[in-house]
């Protein structure tokens, strides 16, 4: 039926859905600022953020670091061989640091932690939707939104930044493993032209590439969770799809928006 | 001039989907009664309990409070009314990343601004109430399902609010279990004085707890009266659930259920009136437990409850007819007697209670005070059912005293 109706007339169809998009991103953005006031609301939910730290930050910190040491291992590897051909091997240096702290740090960070928090949180927030856990909250005249969002919302913008510097850090280790210690290149060169191509310009728009991606990242996840019961698919199977839609949107939203970024910070 | 009823929904419409769940319901629920809210499943009992509360906004129609429409508060105003209410959730909806105490602690911790020493302090106290203090720091998926709604039911009394909704409290619990809870309700609603609004599928057994039931039925509100009413309604849709619903025997002891008694009533009160075969009534209640303010207590209540009904039935004869007439209250029905024979059987039933209690409850029993009381009546050909009922409970006597284990 659906498809009839696509084939009949395919402009509205596709119309129809640049539309239903546009509202959706309406939606996110409004449950994002939602969120992202009530958090000043006192009192103050301390607690909750640094659990919400721990959760996102902490307990990231290992895939970030072993992601890290790949990539980096990966970029001197394949830099050293590339730049071995025109025998400018000592600019290896600056291109491993700029790609990691323009675009590989934040940008990977953001997948990595979509991969293990961001489809947690969608599932925990859409489990406690369809076992009525928040309709619970409402009734005891708790904010859910405050009390499971707002936290989370905090804890992402603080994490992020935080986990995209270890990622540049741990990945500039990782191109020195494979570019000098096991290349040959000369450590000195590799890391004095690291230092010297890397403007804080640079490091700025990494931060605040990683903290647009926290908004992102953060706002997607929780609403798919938060708008579970509005899917025609209930229970065990609208929360599967919801985890899902989480970590397929967000990951696309992230690479969109770091093409958006990159544009208008180069 | 009558003050209006606490909630009152009218015309309250409220479509799902494609689905018409609330088609035009008009309810009221008086201050300080139980209103049991029956009917099939998927009839909409628990749509129309989320719209009382809030959770839901109808579709049309008004929802009032104290005279007063939602529609017309403000924000701070309906945050406070919330305030007023509690809700048991059909599938408890605990919090599954909070312990047992957390759990209970929240309502107060995150709304009332009380100092953690005194949240503590409230929480353990309906924590030990409900017999709950062992697992106050497990998780709520380390807990059976029957201990789930206990810890509900503490979560929603915690704040002593004035309104307790119930959506299917007893569903899924063994019939010790189920009684247990029905009594907790009503023993707390005596001595918390809440408005209690329960959404039930546990006919008969909800007709003792409550002072007011509401069938609902495709939508809209079928009938609505005391719990007589509805039993001796000669509405054929109420008819048939009420029967549907109805054992010809009552889960918790086995004898026969109320409906079945009263049928029986009728039936000798009408050979007296034609034939004038006399018959008595006993009615026996099991008392003085309500002092005991924990589950236990009212588990204890019901297994003496289920172990007095064996001996009942143990010292009748098969004309006689024993059923329920209460949560913690049966009646005999004995044809062709009068009242000293009555008496008779009264006095053979208190000689050997003793030996009888202690050898099947024992148990369970001990260190709780209680006591077993009985009113005997004869039949006038020229009273009614309810002046004999009446005697009989006038005439209640103690014929059995629990003795404290020393």
């Amino acid at each position: 039926m659906d498809l009839i109706v696509t084939l009949k007339n395919p402009i509205a169809a596709v119309g129809r859905e640049v539309l239903d998009f546009i509202r959706l991103m309406g939606r996110m953005f409004l449950f994002f600022l939602w969120g992202f006031l009530l958090i000043f609301q006192p009192p103050f939910q301390f607690d909750k953020i640094r659990q919400q730290v721990y959760f996102i930050g902490m307990k990231s910190v290992f895939v970030i670091c072993l992601t890290a040491v790949f990539t980096g291992l990966v970029l001197g590897l394949q830099g050293y061989y590339a730049l071995v051909k025109y025998g400018s091997t000592a600019a290896l240096g600056s291109a491993v640091a700029l790609s990691l702290v323009r675009e590989m740090g934040p940008v990977l960070t953001a997948i990595m932690v979509i991969a293990r928090a961001g489809s947690a949180m969608a599932a925990e927030i859409g489990i406690m939707r369809v076992s009525e856990q928040i309709d619970a909250l409402e009734t005891m005249d708790i904010n859910p939104m405050r009390y499971l969002i707002s936290p989370r919302i905090a804890a992402a913008l603080v994490c992020f930044p935080l986990l995209t510097a270890l990622f540049d850090v741990v990945g500039l280790y990782g191109g020195y493993l494979s570019g000098s210690a096991l290349l040959g290149l000369n450590p000195a060169f590799y890391f004095s032209r690291a230092q010297s191509s890397v403007e804080m310009s640079d490091i700025v728009g990494g931060f605040i590439k990683s903290i647009v991606f926290a908004m992102v990242v953060v706002t997607v996840c929780c609403f798919q969770g938060y708008y579970t019961h509005t899917r025609t698919e209930y229970g065990a199977k609208g929360v599967s799809l919801s985890t899902t839609q989480a970590v397929v949107i967000s990951c696309v939203l992230v690479l969109v928006t770091d093409y958006v970024l990159t544009t208008f910070l180069l | 001039m009558t003050s209006p009823p606490l909630i009152q929904l009218q015309d309250v419409v409220k479509t799902l989907g494609v689905q018409r769940v609330l088609d035009g319901v008009n309810l009221s629920i008086q201050r300080g009664e139980i209103t049991a809210v029956i009917g099939k499943s998927g009839s909409g009992k628990s749509v129309l309990l989320k719209h009382v509360i809030g959770l839901l906004e109808p579709d049309q129609g008004e929802i009032l409070f104290d005279g007063r429409p939602r529609s017309a508060m403000n924000s701070a105003e309906r945050s406070a009314l919330k305030r007023r209410f509690s809700y048991v959730f059909q599938d408890t909806a605990l919090f599954d990343f909070l312990n047992v105490f957390e759990n209970v602690a929240l309502p107060l911790a995150e709304r009332h601004a009380l100092p953690p020493a005194e949240v503590a302090r409230r929480v353990r106290d309906k924590l030990s109430q409900l017999d709950l203090h062992a697992v106050e720091t497990k998780y709520p998926s380390q807990l059976s399902g029957g201990m789930k709604k206990r810890v509900a039911l503490a979560r929603a009394l915690v704040t002593e609010p004035e309104i307790v909704l119930f959506d299917e409290p007893t569903t899924g619990l063994d019939p010790i279990r189920k009684n247990a809870v029905h009594s907790m309700i009503i023993d707390y609603q005596r001595r918390l004085g809440f408005t209690g609004v329960v959404v039930s599928h546990e006919i008969p057994d909800i007709f003792f707890i409550s002072q007011r039931v509401a069938m609902i039925d495709d939508g809209r509100i079928l009938i609505e009266g005391t719990p007589e009413e509805i039993q001796l309604s000669s509405n054929r849709e109420v008819r048939r659930f009420v029967e549907g619903l109805e054992s010809p025997h009552d889960d918790l002891t086995g004898i026969d259920s109320a409906a079945i008694g009263h049928k029986r009533l009728l039936q000798e009160m009408s050979r007296l009136q034609r034939f004038r075969i006399p018959f008595s009534i006993v009615l026996l209640a099991v008392e003085g437990l309500e002092g005991v303010d924990r589950i236990e207590g009212h588990m204890a209540g019901q297994a003496l409850f289920k172990a007095f009904a064996g001996h009942v039935i143990q010292n009748t004869y098969i004309t006689d007819t024993c059923f329920r007439f209460g949560i913690n209250k049966m009646m005999v029905v004995l044809p062709d007697t009068d009242k000293a024979r009555a008496r008779d059987f009264y006095h053979k039933l208190a000689r050997t209670m003793n030996s009888h209690l202690h050898h099947s409850a024992g148990e369970a029993l001990k260190g709780f005070d209680f006591n077993v009381s009985a009113g005997v009546a004869q039949a006038d050909v020229d009273s009614s059912l309810e002046e004999l009922v009446a005697a009989a409970e006038q005439g209640k006597t103690i014929f059995y005293q629990s003795r404290e284990a020393s």
